[in-house]
């Protein structure tokens, strides 16, 4: 065993890295379920995101472009989700899977016409003075400028939630819609909304996943992202803070287990492959047990005028 | 209603892909544990199960089912083209040696060929490719090109069959480089690219400027190829798409004569239960080209030993040998045998770590 191999620096560039997708997912779908929509489709929007991301990355030469479009399409992908449940009251349940079920059999389908091309790759930000800190630097302030958006937007509606008007409002109608539709709150308009925000953030976690963090197109590329999202939001009790823990754990510990798996920790690899999933649950179930729960009181209730 | 409608369609669209074309007198399944276009493991059983559609035209009708589970998946999908009338299912996993032991028994009229497990029975054949030849391969270019002395090995599903790559590679990287270290992350997965690309970054970033694969995708190729300054080989499939840098050479599975064998045996009735374990003789293990990446001389050598291996004249295996726990294995010029092999899960001498239970 020999720690010293693994370099502090790169391993939280790293983790940080692996994090991103699944924040940028769980942060959509808080703000869905939050409203009310148990959106099961996690996986399926992202699926879609990665391949569209991937493939307009390739045809604009653009990698920018593609996060654009893979959000955009994620979006709409959702949008479909949000008709059948909203305006056709379909099951939130069976949909979502459904969402999921076509959106992986869809990027499989679009990925065909990918084959192995590659990607250009996004450049870092650079930081002036802060980017060449020794140790520091690398550590922090050489990514990507979708790092550093998934970690604003998480403290943007961190504040949207709690202390604007519209954050008020779509709590709102997760809580209850009646009171709130009584109220005179357009019901099915915001939940739209909050849908199509939750598609263009899981589009972009899977776009981060196949511009980013493998990059590369292979079917199936998710692999069980969006689920361990969904698990997220709802082990962080519909908080966007704990979502950001949630995700920075989970992600971190899956890096920090390989790299001790490298370095030859006499630890079961048994033991190492499963950590990230106890050591999150536990670690957000211990944080939240004391709290309210805060799970929206229409949370999956289909709404009838 | 139009719902249920929907999601109904969807399930059946995805769960029974099977393609299927017009009557033929022979109908030939494959079940596959990835996508046809993972790049790697499963693409590669699938062009040459094409090649073997193509060799017999109509007189073989194929279906074949992708992305199935191991387990009790895959037995519902075996039960199925059996029912739906295939007279010959090649079984692609390791992890599908239950299930087709299972549903054989439950059709005796149908052959059943499963790829690299051990279990047999009268319906059953195995067969699989000595890769670990092609990994002594591997293991001289890697021992011979590394500079940090680290080498990286991104290992899947603790079985022999991994367990023996390892051992190879590492045997013929240390005997050309004796300080030669290697690192192994399991990842308990045969295909999960994030997974794949996330263990490729952390050897990477503990110093490996080699990393070999026994998974099924060229994700670890897109790592290294972002890192810069590592060579990866292709595994299962040239993956040439990665050349000359990353990828340096690869091990590809070449399956196509034994299917168009053990298709032709079940129409001329003369199928019988058999255990085929072909190598580079054989040509089941082919060795992709060998990059301009990789010096003259070191591919020289690398060739010189394939040679070798092809003619039988050395086998990966020759002692002296010890496991790692530093007791006797093979004895000096002892050659190990096929049931050593078999069941291999110990490491050799000089390797870190354990292999998990």
């Amino acid at each position: 065993m020999d720690l010293s191999t693994i370099n502090p620096a790169l391993l939280v560039a790293s983790l940080m890295i692996s994090a991103t997708p699944i924040l940028l997912a769980a942060l959509g779908e808080t703000i869905v379920e939050k409203s009310g929509v148990l959106n099961l489709g996690v996986e399926g929007m992202m699926i879609i995101g990665a391949v569209v991301g991937l493939f307009s990355s390739i045809h604009f030469s653009n990698p920018y472009l593609g996060f654009v479009f893979a959000a955009i399409f994620a979006s709409i992908f959702s949008g479909i989700f949000g008709i059948m449940v909203l305006y056709f009251k379909s099951n939130q349940v069976a949909t979502g899977l459904g969402l999921t079920l076509v959106g992986l059999g869809l990027s499989s389908l679009i990925g065909e016409f990918l084959g192995s091309q590659k990607t250009e790759l996004l450049e870092p930000v650079y930081f002036p003075f802060l980017s060449d800190l020794k140790f520091i630097g690398p550590m922090f302030f050489n990514h990507d400028i979708l790092l550093y958006f998934s970690i604003l937007l998480t403290l943007i509606l961190y504040i949207f939630l709690k202390f604007s008007r519209a954050g008020m409002i779509l709590r709102a109608v997760g809580e209850n819609h009646d009171a709130a539709h009584a109220l005179g709150y357009n019901v099915q308009l915001v939940r739209m909304l909050a849908i199509m925000f939750g598609g263009a953030c899981s589009g972009l976690g899977g776009a981060y996943i196949s511009l980013v963090r493998v990059p590369q197109w292979t079917d199936g590329l998710t692999a069980g992202t969006g689920w361990i999202a969904l698990a997220i939001v709802v082990f962080s009790n519909w908080n966007a803070s704990k979502v950001i823990l949630g995700a920075y754990l989970f992600g971190g510990i899956t890096v920090l287990q390989l790299n001790l798996q490298a370095a030859g920790v006499k630890i079961p690899v048994e033991v190492l492959s499963m950590s990230p999933y106890l050591v999150t649950i536990c670690v957000l179930v211990f944080i939240s047990v004391n709290g309210k729960n805060s799970s929206p009181g229409s949370l999956g209730k289909t709404f009838h005028i | 209603m139009k719902i249920r409608k929907l999601f109904s369609a969807t399930i059946a669209s995805l769960a029974l892909g099977l393609s299927t074309s017009f009557a033929a007198d022979t109908k030939v399944g494959f079940v596959y544990v990835g996508p046809i276009n993972d790049g790697g493991w499963t693409q590669i059983h699938h062009e040459n199960a094409l090649v073997m559609k193509e060799y017999f035209g109509d007189q073989v009708e194929m279906v074949y089912q992708e992305n199935v589970p191991e387990g009790a998946d895959s037995e519902r999908v075996m039960t199925q083209m059996a029912l739906s009338g295939a007279d010959l299912i090649f079984t692609t996993s390791y992890g599908y040696m239950d299930p087709t032991i299972n549903v054989a028994k439950k059709f005796p009229g149908v052959k059943f060929e499963h790829a690299t497990g051990f279990k047999r029975s009268e319906n059953v054949s195995t067969y699989s490719a000595r890769f670990y030849e092609g990994r002594a391969i591997q293991g001289h270019i890697a021992g011979r090109m590394t500079k940090s002395n680290i080498i990286g090995y991104i290992a899947s599903v603790p079985i022999p069959e991994v367990v023996r790559g390892i051992n190879s590679a590492y045997i013929h990287a240390k005997k050309v480089n004796p300080d030669v270290e290697f690192k192994i992350i399991w990842i308990y997965t045969w295909l999960d690219p994030a997974k794949e690309a996330d263990a490729a970054t952390a050897l990477i970033e503990q110093g490996a400027d080699v990393i070999l694969q026994h998974t099924d995708t060229t994700a670890p190729h897109a790592a290294a190829a972002k890192a810069g300054n590592v060579i990866t080989f292709g595994q299962a499939a040239d993956m040439a798409d990665f050349g000359p840098k990353p990828r340096v050479s690869s091990i590809i599975d070449d399956w196509a004569p034994y299917y168009i064998a053990r298709t032709q045996a079940v129409i001329d009735g003369s199928w019988e239960s058999v255990d085929t374990w072909h190598g580079i003789g054989d040509q089941m293990v082919g060795i992709g080209e060998i990059s301009s990446a990789v010096p003259v001389d070191v591919k020289i050598e690398a060739l010189a030993l394939k040679f070798r291996l092809a003619s039988g004249d050395y086998h990966p295996f020759t002692g002296p040998l010890k496991k790692q726990d530093g007791s006797a294995w093979l004895g000096d010029g002892e050659v190990a045998n096929d049931g050593d092999l078999a069941g291999m899960f110990f490491y050799v001498e000089g390797i870190n770590g354990d292999i998990p239970q």
